[in-house]
């Protein structure tokens, strides 16, 4: 896929729109809108954009519970995601699943996940299906270094290696499952070692860097759609906020470092990204600010939108168990 | 019409199935060039490729999700899982993920597969690989829950199971896969959540299931020649269940005994007792009784074994209590 201005406006575009969909979401939490579990993707973004900028609207991807990132890099409306959120009834699942059981069917989106390690299995079928369409659609699995231990990677990776399905797997390596340091209790440094085990490719990559999340991510799904197989991309990044809304760990660093957590703020993809798109020429700093304008906008838009609908009525409580 | 095995009858379903619908496909253990642990499946790869009936590697998680992932992209997958004591492995899958998708999505995706597995004991395959747990996933709304006890009832189920647009857990009784019965040729649907009346009776209903049906109909023959009527409710699906079948019966018969392979805490034939107590409870002039298998394990020994499940002389003694 090509780096043309369009395509990479539309990445930065999503950069940004993620990072003030979450810091909103994290305001109306705190606010007492958005309940339960809420895992936000700030700090993250340059992933998620990144690998949905290198895939076409009908291919798939698998999410996870922190999903908003994915599902926003992969065209989904906000609006429809913030009522969703807020539990209301014009939300994309109607309410019946907030944050960790967002879909949209019609932009591949096959759900945010609220078991860790979930999406694994799932991309096995998706990535089947699309080989037997031969539309050369393809498949990406998002998932974190925790994940990445659990019984499923092991089962997916050596089942789509095998059958060469058109497979991307996105590990999202943060370094920590909730507060399991991924550098304590695995034995490797570089989680992309494992792609060995299963005699696929595997990579590391920066992942706050938008352009090689991109770039790796085109040639993974290159070889996908010719029919090599699957490809695991190993993304370091690094999370904002806490692992959930209410984490200690943000104020009191229990299980992370300050200064390591200092560093990766330096490292901020946003930043980056508007730096390196001025820096290569894609972009003026004033096409930038209209962009981040705009996403604003959308955001309010969001939020009003969110606030002002009602909540589902208790008739569709045990609506859509089964299909008629 | 013509005699075949209760395994044959699935056999038939699956080819018949496939040829008219090319979304459809077939994976699991050993069910390609092996044709099935239990030879269920023999020659069905043979006939539509490595395309469509496809051995998979040991991995539950996997198996199911490929059912799930696919289905939800618009094909019908059949899975086996080789027994389905090996659902544990995959309890996710099975219960968070295909059960709920349709649900947490707002009714945005749907799963057309279908979960086939071996169940039950008398084989003497013991404690995990004998087992009928279709409590546990009848308690998970979102999936559907089919255990044919005939041969017929196997080729019309599974039919409808796979034509069914959710996920659907087909239990097949493994010690009924040799069993022969009349199986209609062609084209043959057997509705879901629709119980047949395998014996009709006056004296008394036994509501039963997959193999404690066969179980409860030598029951039922036994006591003819005692003149009690017994009517024999053979469930077919679990989820959906035709409540209404049993409470017609009950009305007629006024006493009431399920029969079920399964342990006895908390085993379907509960969820029986207690519907029936709820909706018609002065329809019954006597107790419920369940004739269960004991809370425990399923013992190897064949000694144990004969004792743990529930036998025509059981099912005859607890009539005879109420009557």
């Amino acid at each position: 896929m090509k780096k043309t201005k369009e395509k990479m406006l539309g990445i930065y575009r999503n950069v940004v729109a993620i990072r003030k969909f979450e810091m909103m979401a994290h305001e109306q939490y705190a606010n007492g809108f958005l309940h339960g579990s809420v895992h936000l993707y700030a700090g993250e973004e340059g992933v998620a954009a990144g690998v949905c900028g290198g895939l076409n609207e009908n291919d798939y991807i698998t999410s996870t519970h922190r999903g908003h990132g994915h599902l926003i890099a992969k065209g989904g409306d906000l609006k429809l995601m913030m009522a969703e959120l807020f539990g209301k009834a014009t939300g994309y699942c109607n309410g019946k699943g907030g944050s960790m059981h967002i879909c949209d069917m019609d932009l591949g989106i096959l759900g945010s996940n609220g078991i860790v390690g979930a999406g694994l299995p799932i991309v096995v079928g998706a990535g089947f299906a699309c080989k037997q369409f031969g539309k050369k659609q393809v498949a990406v699995c998002f998932f974190g270094d925790g994940a990445a231990n659990r019984g499923t990677f092991h089962e997916s990776l050596n089942l789509t290696a095998t059958w060469k399905l058109p497979v991307i797997y996105a590990l999202e390596n943060n370094f920590y499952g909730i507060s399991g340091s991924q550098r304590e209790l695995t034995t490797v440094k570089e989680l992309s070692v494992r792609a060995k085990a299963y005699d696929i490719p595997g990579f590391t990559v920066e992942g706050n860097d938008v352009m090689a999340v991109f770039e790796s991510t085109c040639e993974a799904v290159e070889r996908a759609r010719e029919g090599k197989g699957p490809t695991l991309l190993e993304f370091k990044t690094w999370r904002h906020l806490g692992h959930w809304e209410g984490d200690p760990d943000t104020r009191l660093f229990i299980y992370r470092e300050q200064k390591e957590h200092e560093e990766w703020l330096k490292k901020d993809p946003v930043i980056l990204f508007r730096a390196a798109l001025i820096n290569e020429k894609f972009a003026t700093a004033g096409e930038l600010d209209a962009i981040d304008k705009k996403v604003q906008e959308e955001i309010d838009e969001a939020v009003e939108f969110a606030m002002d609908s009602p909540f589902p009525a208790i008739e569709t409580l045990t609506e859509n168990v089964y299909c008629l | 019409m013509k005699t075949i095995t209760y395994g044959e009858s699935i056999k038939e379903a699956i080819e018949f199935e496939m040829k008219r619908d090319p979304m459809i496909f077939l994976a699991g253990e050993d069910v390609a060039k092996l044709g099935g642990a239990f030879g269920t499946t023999a020659g069905l790869a043979k006939e539509f490729g490595p395309d469509r009936v496809m051995d998979t590697p040991i991995s539950e998680t996997a198996i199911i999700g490929l059912a799930i992932g696919s289905s939800v992209l618009g094909m019908r997958p059949i899975v086996e899982l080789m027994y389905v004591d090996f659902a544990g492995v995959a309890m996710d899958e099975i219960m968070n993920q295909a059960a709920k998708m349709r649900y947490m999505f707002g009714g945005k995706a749907t799963l057309p597969m279908v979960v086939r597995a071996a169940t039950g004991a008398t084989v003497r395959g013991a404690a995990q690989h004998s087992q009928t747990i279709e409590a546990m996933f009848t308690h998970i709304p979102g999936l559907k829950v089919v255990m044919p006890a005939t041969a017929a009832d196997a080729k019309g189920l599974l039919i409808s199971a796979i034509r069914d647009n959710n996920p659907v857990m087909f239990l097949e009784h493994k010690a009924l896969y040799s069993m022969k019965g009349d199986v209609p040729e062609g084209e043959y649907v057997v509705p879901l959540g629709k119980a047949n009346i395998a014996k009709e009776g006056t004296d008394v209903t036994i509501v039963a299931w997959s193999l404690m049906t066969q179980v409860a109909l030598q029951a039922a023959k036994q006591l003819e020649t005692e003149e009690i009527s017994a009517e024999v409710v053979d469930l077919r699906s679990l989820a959906p269940l035709d409540k209404e079948a049993i409470l017609a019966s009950i009305k007629k018969t006024h006493r009431l005994v399920i029969v079920q392979e399964a342990v006895h805490t908390s085993g379907f034939a509960a969820e029986i007792a207690a519907l029936v107590a709820e909706e018609c409870l002065d329809e019954l002039d006597e107790k419920i009784i369940r004739v269960t298998a004991p809370d425990c394990p399923i013992p190897y020994s064949p000694v144990l074994e004969d004792e743990y499940v529930p036998n025509p002389e059981k099912v005859i003694a607890a009539v005879k209590s109420i009557i």
